[in-house]
């Protein structure tokens, strides 16, 4: 069960997209269920459909019609060239985009539950104290919520370590660029190659293992976001 | 209860995806020969052979190479003396750019592309081909690093279709029906520049209609199914007798 150079190549381009996608979509995405757990605008609903729309198509049609939109004649193409960007198919960043887009519910979601069961009454409390919104955001919210931002964390990584279509979809193959571990096992299994294939699915996985357990020991035991609660 | 339609046969086949649109054109035509209903069963010759190998109730399977056809003989799946070649597969050097493609060969040479599409030569018999032709044309390293790669000849097909790569090499099937190109520009790849892309068929030894099985590998030999190779670009008997001149009008 030896990995080769392009096995080990595939696992560190995944954890870096992973943890990439995780970062961006906790920034991005915290925000969004911010908002969608306060407002009372008509374009709640509407919003909320459009983030968990992602898991409606098939990873590799979402794939196709980013394909087309990220391509030349599409206008997420026609805006990356205007800003002098290139094209995003078979880049690096293109992949950290698309992988965004397709994880954006997993992450929007538990984030979304943990601030709506928070209620309005603590961030009520925090004005009356006087506290700025940045500062309820980071000494209230962050806190209370924070088994729902872990377990956020937990799947948009998740999610994007298992990512395989839509990368299949944009990547194009190339080694340290777009070539991440789940591509290059199915690459193994189509190769016949099954014994190259178990010894990556195996890394992977111990690996995932290691990572999803530690993140939510890491909830448990109380790190140095532990929540003070007063119930 | 009426059994007037009960009385017919299904034929399980297993397709590689590049035959996809003319295997469905031979099963029609074979439905209004024989008395036979075929269910056609379409993924990537790798996949398939993976799940006949596992039991899959394929009758016949007509695989987009001649080496997974092989080792299922070899494993014992496969009823004797069944296996041939039915069809031959070619390649185009092809942009969806109408005027892109002026010289071909000195265009790919010269890296005059941003990025060069074509099957993974690790997973896909025209993917092997594509770098043979590379190879043949001595494209140097730095340019051929340029190429994106697709699991198999659809996806290579779709990065140039959708203009994210400025040439591809794909099959000749994708691009051309009834002898002519669809869109774009094109350079007819020499067939004598890889090692033949041979599709083989096979009989397998896990389906329930050996009968039937016969009869159809049979029809994919007939005259009307010829002519349906021949419409989707796949290189004709003829023509590999004629060999390198190609003719090709766009």
């Amino acid at each position: 069960m030896m990995l080769s150079a392009e096995d080990f190549g595939a696992l560190w381009l995944t954890l870096r997209l992973a943890t990439t996608v995780t970062l961006v979509l906790l920034l991005l995405g915290t925000p969004i269920a911010l908002w969608l757990a306060r407002t009372r605008s008509a374009w709640r609903e509407p919003v909320a459909a459009i983030v968990a729309l992602p898991l409606v198509l098939p990873p590799t049609v979402l794939g196709f019609y980013l394909l087309i939109a990220m391509g030349p004649e599409g206008p997420v193409g026609a805006l990356t060239e205007a800003l002098g960007l290139g094209l995003l198919p078979f880049t690096f960043w293109g992949l950290v985009v698309a992988s965004s887009l397709y994880s954006m519910p997993f992450v929007v979601q538990p984030i979304y539950n943990a601030i709506a069961a928070m209620g309005e009454r603590p961030l009520e409390v925090a004005a009356t104290l006087r506290a700025s919104p940045w500062d309820a955001f980071f000494t209230v919210v962050l806190p209370m919520a924070r088994p729902g931002f872990i377990t956020a964390a937990v799947l948009g990584f998740a999610h994007t370590v298992g990512e395989f279509g839509v990368v299949l979809m944009i990547g194009g193959n190339i080694p340290d660029e777009t070539r991440v571990a789940s591509v290059q096992m199915y690459d193994h299994v189509e190769a016949l190659a099954y014994s190259q294939a178990h010894g990556l699915a195996a890394v992977m996985l111990a690996f995932s293992f290691i990572v999803l357990f530690s993140l939510l020991r890491f909830q448990r035991s109380g790190g140095p976001l532990a929540a003070r609660h007063v119930d | 209860m009426g059994q007037g339609h009960a009385a017919e046969a299904q034929l399980r086949v297993a397709v590689a995806s590049n035959f996809s649109l003319a295997a469905s054109e031979i099963a029609e035509l074979f439905e209004q020969s024989a008395d036979v209903e075929v269910q056609l069963s379409f993924a990537s010759t790798g996949k398939l052979y993976a799940q006949i190998l596992h039991g899959a109730p394929f009758d016949v399977f007509l695989s987009a190479d001649s080496d997974k056809p092989l080792r299922l003989e070899s494993e014992g799946r496969v009823v004797a003396n069944s296996r041939f070649t039915y069809a031959t597969g070619a390649l185009v050097l092809w942009s969806a750019d109408e005027s892109y493609i002026q010289d071909g060969p000195a265009q790919l040479r010269a890296g005059e592309f941003r990025r060069l599409a074509m099957a993974n030569p690790r997973v896909a018999p025209y993917g092997l081909a594509a770098e043979q032709v590379l190879d043949a044309l001595e494209v140097p390293a730095q340019v051929a690093s340029r190429r994106v790669l697709g699991e198999n000849i659809s996806q290579a097909y779709q990065f140039v279709a959708s203009g994210n790569a400025e040439l591809g090499l794909v099959a000749r099937s994708q691009v051309m029906i009834g002898g002519r190109l669809q869109r774009g520009s094109a350079w007819p790849v020499p067939p004598l520049m890889h090692t033949a892309i041979k599709q083989d068929a096979v009989l397998l030894t896990n389906g329930s209609n050996e009968e039937a099985g016969r009869v159809f590998l049979a029809f994919l030999r007939s005259e009307p199914a010829l002519r349906v190779l021949e419409d989707h670009g796949y290189v004709t008997a003829q023509e590999q007798l004629l060999q390198p001149g190609m003719v090709m009008a766009p």
